[in-house]
């Protein structure tokens, strides 16, 4: 299958040709690869990607998958309607 | 041991910048030094606004010599992708008297100095954002050639350019103290290496006091943590970034489709955490649902921190040392380097050459804060 027909971040649509490219330019850790291609930056936060991710540096780096860093976890969980927040904050939900 | 014509440390925007002036002019043997990540520090957890809207002259002076920039930079830089700067201009909102009053001067200073701002009225405002809360301004300035550049693609254009030029890179490698005789320069020490060096720049961002105590230079500047989110993108709702000093919000719609919001927290202490807090959602929930009701009904999916690096006016130092020849500096942008990097680059070269300074950037120097001398006060800030 053609690599920029297999989806690896689905929420910023990257393909595997993405990664591959990038980690061939130098980006070769979880962080880097977020920044330049915004994979992780999506609705799921890299819920579905970040492992997929991992093997294909580990591959490059010739590293187990263990000694390939993710990317820092943040808040939030999951995503949040602003308003209800604000709501919630104003003790109206 | 590694032979430097000179060593830049902090590989954020505004070492970019330097590094990149620098080999462009023809310095060869140039490196950059980083602790962590590709923009790692300030520069990816900025707001990734661009803007022309200030109060004193010397910021609007380095915002509108940025923009310049900014506007042929894929060219300049030879850039295969884009920096994705975009012109949709800011719309600042007064909500006070005293604030009103104040923009009509800053939209005075800001003409003289051939920036296109003007004062709106709430309608002429709603005209161009109309989903505002009329009720929560009563009057606005607006600067069409404001705008947005992305961050992580504009540090690319510049690292690549630079590279291009020969500038050498070391990410993951942390400075860890200068070596200096009799006032000269002889090495900077890092957790990896050695570099044989008589120029240092010192654009470490968040941490440039602690690099300038390495040399003895002391810098009067802070760090104090300013956090953001970002929501989920949504259809093309808001050409300009919103913002007001005395609600404290930024929130602009980044061509990507996401909103990126925030705010100060005005109880920060001088520290170097960058750690998220659920006091900051709650109020920056509050404000956006009070002044731009529809993007509240947005999702936030993600929330993060970055230091301001403060100087005592809230105007970044671009200067030499008069007690260390040969030790240079960029920082105290005071949350605004991203924005100044074109022109802090080109300053900071033309500092370290000895070339021909404007009058203007001369007022940029370190010196301006010493025996308490009243220097201009920026307030335009969040």
């Amino acid at each position: 299958m053609n690599k920029k027909d297999i989806i690896i971040c689905r929420c910023e649509d990257v393909s595997l040709a993405d990664i591959h490219e990038c980690l061939e330019q130098g980006y070769t850790t979880f962080e880097d690869l977020k920044r330049i291609l915004r994979v992780g930056m999506g609705p799921c936060q890299g819920q579905t990607c970040s492992q997929l991710i991992q093997a294909e540096i580990a591959k490059y780096l010739k590293l187990n998958k263990a000694e390939v860093a993710l990317s820092k976890t943040r808040p939030l969980i999951t995503g949040v309607v602003l308003e209800d927040i604000a709501k919630a904050k104003k003790g109206d939900l | 041991m590694i032979g430097a014509s000179i060593v830049i440390i902090g590989g954020g925007i505004s070492g970019l910048s330097v590094a990149y002036n620098l080999a462009k002019k023809g310095m060869k043997d140039i490196h950059v030094i980083d602790k962590g990540y590709f923009t790692n520090g300030a520069t990816g957890r900025c707001g990734a606004g661009v803007r022309q809207q200030w109060a004193t002259k010397l910021n609007c002076i380095l915002a509108r010599k940025s923009i310049e920039f900014f506007k042929e930079a894929n060219k300049t830089l030879n850039y295969k992708k884009d920096i994705e700067f975009k012109q949709r201009g800011y719309l600042i909102l007064a909500t006070t008297i005293e604030e009103d009053e104040q923009f009509s001067k800053n939209v005075s200073l800001q003409n003289s100095l051939g920036i296109p701002s003007e004062k709106l009225t709430v309608e002429e405002a709603l005209k161009i954002v109309p989903h505002l809360n009329p009720k929560s301004f009563i009057s606005a300035t607006f600067c069409p050639t404001d705008g947005h550049v992305n961050p992580f693609l504009m540090s690319e254009a510049y690292y690549l350019a630079a590279k291009d030029l020969g500038v050498n890179f070391h990410f993951y490698e942390e400075v860890k103290s200068i070596e200096i005789k009799e006032d000269i320069i002889q090495k900077v020490i890092t957790d990896k290496d050695i570099y044989k060096t008589k120029r240092v720049v010192n654009a470490a961002g968040g941490y440039a006091r602690e690099i300038g105590l390495m040399a003895n230079v002391e810098i009067p500047v802070y760090s104090e943590n300013h956090e953001i989110l970002v929501t989920e993108r949504t259809k093309d709702l808001q050409g300009p970034m919103v913002m007001s000093f005395s609600k404290n919000i930024y929130c602009q719609q980044v061509p990507h489709g996401s909103f990126l919001m925030g705010r100060s927290n005005p109880q920060a202490l001088p520290s170097h955490d960058i750690s998220s807090s659920w006091e900051f959602l709650d109020e920056m929930a509050l404000t956006v649902s009070d002044i731009l009701p529809e993007v509240a009904k947005l999702r936030v999916i993600r929330t993060w921190g970055g230091s301001y690096n403060n100087s005592p006016d809230r105007q970044p130092i671009i200067s030499d040392i008069s007690t260390l020849p040969n030790y240079y500096i960029a920082c105290g942008f005071s949350g605004h380097g991203f924005m100044f990097a074109p022109i802090t680059g080109e300053l900071l070269s033309q500092i370290i050459l000895g070339e021909q300074l404007d009058e203007y950037a001369k007022e940029l120097h370190i010196d301006r804060f010493k025996d308490n001398k009243t220097t201009d006060y920026e307030h335009s800030v969040v």
